[in-house]
């Protein structure tokens, strides 16, 4: 029988760090996710499982520590919340172009600038774009629930690491604060330096044995091997897209409209589909789980048969672009979103849905 | 008599001096007279001769030391401009029996990387800094770095550095030697061979000091950039000798209390 205790979703993400064998954490408190911080020294780790914890002096350092323990093969982490993840970007880009296995949440809130403590998926272009400078992706998973900010931890690491690729969660404030019941799992042990020597062996954790020196860099000087460099990496992403895609399908049986929505954009809708319902109105719900890879085939199969897809976002319409490249504009795609940490009502999506898809 | 052949000579035990396996073969890309060169081989001569070479991680930075690990035997990282502290300390933390040392230059470590540095130290890393302090930005062609002396000439500072408007050349040794977190803090020279002898005791005491995890151990040395200052080697020595030493002192600024 699991444990079962009722948690924030940022001390889910905290928890299950502890309990899946996280070696180190470092971070830097910033609204609406300082809870995962405070859980991870409330708690001690160190103690239980050996975990580093590290308040660092700034997101920067924070994501700079996370490459340098990422280097060694050990799996780290950070967690910031907007303003903090674009100081990140350049840590995530080298760490992207150094193909090192991380894990980053950001628990969004409303921007730009300092914008408000309220929640937003206004990072979406951020978070699946790229973000910093050059060719690169992260692997992006959108948990819609406080169990899911848990188990989310666990399969970011077995992705980070298959691929050598950064994996970011992409939670918003709204996740991070509220409360759920979370199913935990047992702790498990952190990788020993003789796990590591096998099954990483790239890993820039000191040369025991007398082996080979490794060397991890993103720099190659030479056009010739950096374009080299970089096909490899596309390569891995076109990999990835092609085995990793995850969504979740709810009433998509017979609808006639789909909702696209993510995190807990996607759980309003759930209950804008209950009043839809009421009047008549047969919709659906595609769930993209992971943002990228982004479930293109899907949404392009069920779309392209429906009457319309309104894409529900809090943000200025972000993720509606990727809905509409999906489809490939053969089918009406309409975004409702709100902005500035405002959370749309039920209500008003299925209003949004009537005026902008079925009588628009 | 028999003839005395070379195979002969060339025996273990008639060995007077060889290059430390911590270095590889690679042909450095370093100007001819800078001190890098002599720096690397005195950093790769300490750690082989602390026999601790399998228990080493290096961390390059940005600037003309960020190719170093294409030139050690050591598992090394290269950072992002001035984060190298950063990544040390992660290092460090969920390593502590591993040597970790950070190679930078002043741009690197005292514009970009100061947060970076201070906090490291003050936070008191078991972690060796080496700071190769030149002046100037070597890599990017010679531009005008925070360590950049007074009315001295660079590529954007080409009156000469204008403390009015361009602010003071920062003594970030003397800064991190405040902190609490550091327990050796010293400043050297490679440009003569008792300054090189002086710069080895000091590398090898700040090896030292991280394996008796005492705090961040903190090696500046002033070098010289002839291709930056536009000055053959000689010249660039004798200018650093003249212009770089009174504004830098040499010495020990921090010695550990017994």
């Amino acid at each position: 029988m699991k444990e079962l205790r009722l948690m924030k979703g940022n001390e889910a993400i905290a928890e299950a760090a502890i309990r899946c064998g996280v070696d180190g954490y470092f971070g830097y408190p910033i609204t609406p996710q300082s809870e995962i911080l405070e859980h991870l020294m409330a708690e001690k780790p160190w103690e239980k499982t050996g975990m580093v914890v590290l308040q660092a002096e700034s997101e920067i350092a924070s994501i700079n520590m996370v490459y340098g323990g990422a280097a060694c093969a050990k799996k780290v982490m950070t967690s910031s919340s907007s303003p903090g993840i674009s100081l990140m970007q350049e840590g995530l880009s080298y760490i992207a172009g150094a193909e090192l296995p991380c894990v980053v949440v950001n628990v969004v809130r409303a921007g730009p600038g300092l914008g408000t403590i309220q929640p937003s998926q206004c990072d979406y272009f951020q978070t699946v774009k790229g973000g910093g400078h050059g060719d690169y992706r992260l692997i992006a998973l959108a948990p819609s629930t406080v169990q899911e900010m848990y188990d989310f931890v666990e399969l970011s690491y077995d992705l980070a690491f298959k691929y050598r690729n950064p994996v970011m969660i992409l939670s918003d404030g709204l996740i991070g604060q509220m409360m759920e019941k979370v199913y935990l799992e047992e702790y498990k042990e952190r990788w020993t330096d003789e796990y590591i020597a096998e099954n990483h062996p790239w890993a820039t954790n000191g040369r025991a044995g007398n082996r080979k020196n490794n060397i991890i860099t993103s720099l190659e000087l030479q056009s010739d091997r950096q374009e080299k460099v970089n096909l490899r990496i596309q390569e891995k992403y076109r990999i990835i897209e092609e085995n990793e895609v995850k969504y979740e399908l709810i009433n998509c049986e017979n609808a006639d409209y789909y909702f696209v929505a993510y995190g807990s954009s996607a759980r309003i809708c759930q209950k804008a589909m209950e009043l839809a319902a009421e009047e008549g109105i047969k919709v659906g719900l595609i769930r993209p789980i992971t943002l990228w890879p982004f479930p293109k085939q899907i949404i392009k199969e069920l779309g392209q048969k429906s009457k319309g897809i309104l894409t529900v976002e809090m943000s200025a319409g972000q993720m509606v672009e990727d809905v509409k490249l999906a489809t490939e504009c053969r089918v009406k795609v309409e975004h409702y979103g709100r902005m500035g940490g405002i959370i749309a009502s039920p209500a008003e999506i299925v209003n949004a849905l009537k005026t902008k898809i079925i009588g628009g | 008599m028999s003839e005395i052949k070379l195979e002969d000579i060339i025996q273990p035990e008639n060995v007077v001096y060889k290059k430390t396996d911590v270095l590889n073969d690679a042909v450095m890309h370093y100007c001819p007279g800078c001190g890098h060169g002599t720096a690397h081989r005195l950093v790769a001569e300490v750690i082989e001769e602390m026999g601790i070479q399998g228990n080493c991680v290096g961390i390059a930075p940005v600037g003309c030391a960020v190719l170093a690990y294409n030139y050690f035997n050591l598992d090394f990282q290269q950072a992002a401009h001035g984060r190298a502290p950063a990544l040390a300390s992660a290092v460090k933390r969920l390593m502590p029996d591993r040597y970790v040392f950070t190679y930078q230059g002043d741009g690197d470590l005292a514009a970009i990387g100061t947060g970076e540095t201070i906090h490291a130290c003050n936070r008191g890393e078991n972690i060796t800094i080496i700071f190769i302090n030149n002046g100037i930005y070597g890599m990017t062609g010679g531009q005008m770095a925070p360590t950049t002396l007074p009315n001295m000439k660079t590529a954007t500072s080409p009156y000469g550095r204008n403390v009015e408007t361009m602010g003071n050349p920062l003594k970030i040794t003397e800064l991190v030697a405040q902190l609490p977190g550091t327990s050796y803090v010293t400043r050297q020279a490679v440009h003569t061979p008792a300054h090189v002898r002086r710069a080895k005791k000091a590398l090898r005491k700040a090896f030292e000091l991280q394996g008796q995890k005492a705090g961040t151990s903190f090696v500046e040395i002033v070098s010289n950039c002839n291709s930056g200052w536009k000055m053959t080697p000689v010249e660039a020595n004798k200018w650093m000798v003249d212009n770089m030493f009174p504004f830098y002192p040499l010495g020990d600024l921090k010695t550990p209390t017994e």
